[in-house]
């Protein structure tokens, strides 16, 4: 029997990374490269916040304790949070936010495609919903790639440099937690393991045709899962749970 | 016959998008259910993009107008599943977003321009004002409109 806390935690995962990828991508309002530009991240990070309150409803609604989805959002510190690490890194340039939309989007998609069939419903239909909005954006920061990676030598640079910063953040993608474990063997998600393969080639052929290149190096940064985090997040916290914190219960 | 339901349908075909308000909520197919039950009206909306602001703004709207027209007990709700798409929008949803300048979401292909109807028209922006929009260029009449994404 799959006790609630796993798929509760799970969910709040999902949440967590929808919103903090979210809330970086929303730093690029006013900021952006052209109006174009600043338009395409700003809907990608309204997508990604709306996203996020789904899976906080539905976290709330299995833990049944009646916190709200804003609780959820607002009133958790650092540890109790559940999302990769690459969601919670410095905005960077443009060239680094690119990119990063587009490995975690990439797994992202991938991941909820195998979501579908799940034996919890409700993950299946969220996930539907979500992934119809991910692909597109998955084909912007594909686009995105090609240009800079086979536009002028400053902006290959800035790609390549972008993909060795971040490239060690996409192996915690594919490390289960001990709680994700169980639910994997409840067939009530898909193992992030099994999925490596089909990402990587997809990933790789992308990159290739950018000419960007691949690091060799094996280190990685997990924890993100767990609540543990870099300092970054106390940062994005600070920022987005300053009012709820300070005027606790202030509604809009 | 006309059901009560049927009475419902024809009230929210006056409740327009807010953001795109030439469209009926009814038109734009974010409709899934009414329900009738013990009195009650239940409308079931399907939102249509995550991040659209007007995602909790529509249920009230709705609400709105039932009670302006003597229904007490409303209950709006909004569905995650089915999830909307695009070829839910009717086809005089279709003739009236054209109409406003908006080129309809098309299945492969380009968008057909909506000021003079030629095919000949480039993308300025993957995204547009709203999430359901992209920007692009006609180059027959060179007018810039904006185009309903597939979705
Ligand atoms: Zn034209």
């Amino acid at each position: 029997m799959i006790a609630n806390q796993q798929v509760f935690q799970f969910v709040l995962h999902l949440a967590d990374d929808s919103l903090i990828l979210g809330h970086r991508l929303s730093e690029w309002c006013g900021h952006g490269p052209t109006i174009e530009q600043d338009i395409a991240l700003t809907n990608l990070a309204l997508d990604l916040v709306g996203q996020s309150r789904l899976y906080y409803q539905y976290a709330a609604e299995i833990e049944g304790k009646g916190r709200t989805e804003d609780d959820l959002a607002y009133l958790r510190d650092v540890i109790e949070f559940r999302n990769h690490l690459i969601t919670e890194l410095p905005r960077g340039d443009f060239a680094f936010t690119v990119l990063r939309q587009y490995l975690w989007c990439s797994f992202r998609t991938e991941f909820y495609q195998h979501l579908l069939t799940s034996s919890e419903i409700k993950l299946g239909e969220l996930a539907a919903k979500c992934l119809k909005e991910l692909q597109y954006h998955q084909r912007f920061s594909i686009t995105w790639i090609n240009r800079l990676g086979l536009g002028t030598k400053v902006s290959h640079e800035k790609m390549q440099t972008a993909l060795d910063e971040l490239w060690p953040y996409t192996f915690e993608f594919f490390q289960p937690t001990a709680a994700e474990e169980k639910l994997i063997n409840a067939s009530l998600i898909p193992d992030c393991r099994d999925i490596r393969k089909t990402w990587d080639q997809s990933c790789q052929s992308v990159l290739r045709e950018a000419s960007l290149v691949v690091p060799q190096e094996h280190w990685d940064f997990q924890g993100g899962k767990e609540g543990m985090h870099t300092e970054h997040l106390g940062y994005i916290l600070a920022e987005m749970q300053f009012l709820q914190r300070t005027y606790p219960g202030l509604v809009w | 016959m006309v059901t009560r339901e049927d009475r419902v349908r024809q009230i929210l075909l006056r409740v327009m998008d807010p953001e795109i308000p030439v469209i009926s909520v009814v038109d734009l197919g974010i409709i899934h259910k009414i329900k009738s039950v013990d009195g009650a009206i239940e409308v079931q909306v399907m939102p249509t993009y995550s991040g659209c602001p007007a995602t909790d703004y529509i249920p009230q709207l709705i609400a709105k107008a039932l009670r302006k027209e003597g229904y007490v007990e409303v209950k709006v709700i909004n569905v995650n599943f089915p999830v909307w798409g695009t070829d839910r929008i009717t086809s005089e949803g279709r003739r009236l977003l054209k109409e406003y300048g908006i080129a309809p979401p098309k299945v492969g292909g380009t968008p057909d321009c909506p000021q003079c109807g030629a095919n000949d028209v480039e993308q300025i922006s993957q995204f547009g004002s709203t999430p359901c929009k992209s920007l692009f260029r006609c180059r027959e009449c060179l007018e810039p409109f904006e185009y309903f994404k597939c979705h």
